[in-house]
């Protein structure tokens, strides 16, 4: 990999690129992973409320769930989700299953 | 080009706050300390008396006073601050960084002795060691050249992006009064003006400044920098040129003084030991001595050619320091560069490190000449310690 | 506080904080940052003390922030933000700034707040910059590896109060950090919770509006993973522990009235906060406490409670 050069580099280590992290998937980081079964969720957004990482993603749509109706659906960007478990830690109905990741 | 003439009687300190004025700038956060106190009291007053359009913030310490100018340059504003030794010390942590994030900040610094035991009086000990820190260094001599300096060093930094410190005497200079010209405050703006800077802390324009740089970055950002302040020599010596043309007075980045047939020569910086080694020149050619001074007004990037051109034509000449650096293989700051300087360019003469002036104590024009009959019949080997009771 | 959202459904949509940063799995701290950077809008600058956020979320040539933002060092966040809310100010006067009405927002943790940023703070604070402070307390200097601070609390392990046969963990107990704040009379500041997050967004809502006055201050309580030694997953668990066993109450002060909330404003009556026992067992910090350090730490904390029944009273 050749990197640039001291020349090429903006001056004074400036970042002008905001929200470049982005380019770093954390998804290696996980050896657990949430599951969400959309069957058992109330979309009450504690999920969403308190991930870290900002991982769970908030649909928008027409949603029949067991004969309810809900106008989101909540679903896992697994691309930067680190598996740490707060989701399903909080869930009230037990929603999110964290299932090992594939070895 | 200036119509009449502003010549006002003023301190050191004053000419600096008066420069401050003229160049319109932005911000200043400034913590008080003798002898720089005075040119806050300037400045407070140019804000309270609505000459000066700017937000002066009376900050708790001098560290606060440089981390609160870095903040507001980095938003983009033109800032102000000064200090002198313990306060250079405190903030030292914040002059690495300020000159690393490439901010043009000026800082006028009265030079003061470090405790301890502590002193208000003066010698160059804390400017001395602040001189690797990657600002760009003038030391100045005179009320005039304060004033003219940090004009000029606004003009240098915005186009260097390096922070930039003006140096001179404190009391000797910081505190005695001269007649300063004062520029047309019209012109100065128009001397300085305001070029884009690359980058700024603004919302519609967000950049991350001051980030964690790995080993495979951290380098590259050193270098940079490094190069940066080389090649601020350039500029400055463009700026001094292009102020000479507006404003009819310019320095050039090393004085001197009688040199053009000098054997011997003296080379210092800062008002006193330049104005009593010129009086000792003046006495020692009476005497027969064909006695020369050279004065080093661009401390950092050093201007090494400069230096050993002056030097070319001297049997052999001695450097007047004014700090100590303890346990150097010389003591004296000066003399290491320029003894650097001279091994590099494969020059070798006699040279003497001369240390004086330390905590104020009285340099004498007599013993100015001392050196100069001892450069004459046997310059010596050791660092000589003038002045002081052994 | 202003009630600026009423349910979750009221909250900020938009993500201003990317991921892809390298704040631990679980990390209380990076909770607090989605929602501080959701929360305050993108017309703000952030300045940001030295500490695991700042190296967490800038490893060049990434970052994680999407405001414009500025690290300088560890001690002084204060201070710069001082000088970025004087330029602000100034350059807004002479027509020279063209972002509008932007705030300043300065993020540090306790180390940098309660022990080496002080100072700088204090100095901030007198002076009425028009600064939001936001203190993320993780109760000990997690980035250098878990050593103690002006905010660990009493008994805590720390890798520099390590529990021996003299000493078992820290000495002291957790400096005041709000007391000393209010004692500046600013014009607003509260604590905080990762686990109440519609308290928090309210909060620091009604502290940025209050900026126009003055300086404003959050303390908002963070769980650390690795230093408080507990499962990933339980974070908010014990952030909520914490507000519910009265040992971090939420409450705020707003020109000069103390005012608990919910659920601490019910806790003056002892009987209805939870034993703090439930708080404390989730963490291997505390692991080695017995009944009657426990019981010394409950004796303090009911004290504290007093004290805070007082000045809700003032």
């Amino acid at each position: 990999m050749s990197l640039p050069k001291a020349s090429e580099l903006p001056i004074g280590a400036v970042i002008p690129e905001p929200g470049s992290t982005r380019r770093n998937k954390t998804a290696g980081w996980r050896t657990l992973k949430p599951v969400i079964h959309d069957d058992r969720c109330v979309r009450c957004q504690l999920c969403w409320l308190y991930c870290p990482e900002g991982t769970i993603v908030e649909i928008k749509g027409v949603f029949k769930v067991n004969g309810r109706t809900y106008d989101t659906k909540y679903e896992i960007n697994y691309d930067y989700c680190k598996g740490c478990g707060i989701c399903a830690n909080e869930c009230p109905t037990k929603a999110i299953e964290m299932v090992p990741e594939a070895p | 080009m200036q119509k009449t003439k502003l010549v006002e009687a003023l301190t050191g300190n004053y000419a600096a706050a008066y420069a401050v004025k003229a160049s319109d700038v932005d911000v200043i956060a400034v913590y008080p300390i003798t002898p720089q106190t005075t040119i806050v009291e300037k400045l407070s007053e140019f804000v309270a008396n609505g000459e000066l359009n700017a937000e002066l913030i009376h900050v708790e310490s001098e560290h606060s006073a440089l981390s609160a100018v870095v903040g507001a340059s980095a938003a983009g504003a033109r800032v102000f601050t000064a200090t002198s030794s313990q306060g250079l010390e405190l903030a030292h942590e914040i002059l690495h960084i300020a000159s690393a994030m490439r901010l043009p900040i000026v800082m006028a610094v009265p030079t003061r002795a470090l405790s301890a035991p502590i002193s208000i009086h003066n010698d160059y000990g804390d400017v001395m060691n602040a001189r690797d820190t990657g600002w760009i260094i003038y030391i100045a001599a005179s009320a005039q050249e304060v004033y003219d300096t940090i004009i000029q060093a606004y003009r240098v930094a915005e186009t260097a992006n390096l922070p930039a410190m003006v140096a001179y005497d404190g009391f000797l200079m910081s505190h005695t009064v001269e007649p300063v010209e004062l520029n047309d405050e019209e012109e100065v703006r128009k001397f300085l003006p305001r070029p884009l800077r690359p980058y700024t802390l603004n919302p519609k324009r967000p950049v991350t400044m001051g980030p964690l740089a790995s080993p495979d970055w951290y380098y590259e950002f050193k270098y940079q920098q490094a190069t940066a302040l080389r090649e601020a020599y350039k500029v400055v010596k463009e700026v001094d040129a292009l102020y000479g043309e507006k404003f009819g007075r310019s320095y050039g980045v090393v004085e001197t003084y009688r040199m053009e047939d000098a054997d011997y020569a003296i080379v210092t910086y800062g008002g006193a030991a330049y104005g009593n080694a010129k009086a000792a020149a003046d006495m020692a050619r009476e005497r027969g001595i064909a006695a020369g001074v050279v004065r080093i007004r661009l401390y950092r990037p050093f201007p090494s050619m400069d230096v050993l051109r002056a030097l070319e034509g001297v049997k052999a000449f001695a450097v007047l320091d004014r700090a100590i650096m303890f346990g150097s293989p010389a003591e004296g700051p000066l003399y290491k560069d320029i003894a650097t300087a001279m091994f590099m360019h494969g020059v070798d003469k006699p040279a003497v490190n001369i240390i004086h002036g330390i905590g104020q104590r009285t340099m004498y024009v007599e013993d100015m000449y001392k050196i100069y009959t001892m450069l004459k019949e046997r310059p010596s080997k050791e660092v000589v310690f003038m002045g002081v009771r052994v | 506080m202003k009630v600026y959202y009423k349910t979750l459904r009221d909250l900020p949509r938009e993500e201003l904080f990317a991921p892809g940063h390298r704040m631990c799995a679980g990390c209380g701290a990076a909770i607090a940052m989605r929602w501080i950077t959701k929360t305050i809008g993108p017309n703000a600058v952030i300045v940001n003390a030295t500490g695991c956020v700042e190296v967490t979320t800038t490893p060049y040539p990434e970052t994680a922030w999407m405001h414009p933002y500025i690290h300088v060092a560890f001690e002084n966040s204060a201070a710069v933000a001082s000088g970025v809310e004087a330029a602000i100010k100034t350059l807004k006067k002479k027509g020279r700034w063209d972002a509008g009405d932007s705030k300043v927002v300065v993020i540090a943790g306790d180390g940098g707040t309660y022990d080496i940023g002080l100072q700088s703070l204090s100095g901030m604070l007198e002076r009425r910059h028009g600064v939001l402070y936001i203190l993320y307390d993780n109760e000990a200097y997690m980035n250098t590896g878990i050593q103690r601070s002006g905010s660990t609390p009493k008994y805590a392990w720390t890798t520099t109060t390590p529990v021996g046969t003299a000493l078992r963990g820290k000495v002291q107990w957790k400096k005041d950090i709000m007391g000393i704040v209010m004692a500046h009379r600013v014009p607003y500041a509260a604590t905080a919770s990762v686990a109440y997050i519609l308290d928090m967004v309210n909060k620091i809502k009604t502290a940025l509006d209050y900026t126009e006055e003055g300086p404003t201050f959050l303390h908002i309580f963070a769980p650390c993973v690795p230093g408080w030694r507990y499962p990933e997953n339980k974070t908010v668990e014990i952030a909520r522990l914490a507000v519910e066993t009265g040992y971090f109450p939420l409450y705020e002060w707003d020109h000069g009235k103390l005012k608990l909330n919910p659920p601490s404003n019910n806790h003056l009556d002892k009987s209805k906060r939870k034993p703090l026992k439930e708080y404390l067992k989730l963490q291997g910090r505390f692991a080695h406490l017995t009944e009657q350090e426990i019981a010394e730490i409950e004796k303090e904390l009911d004290a504290y409670w007093e004290y805070l029944g007082k000045l809700t009273q003032l």
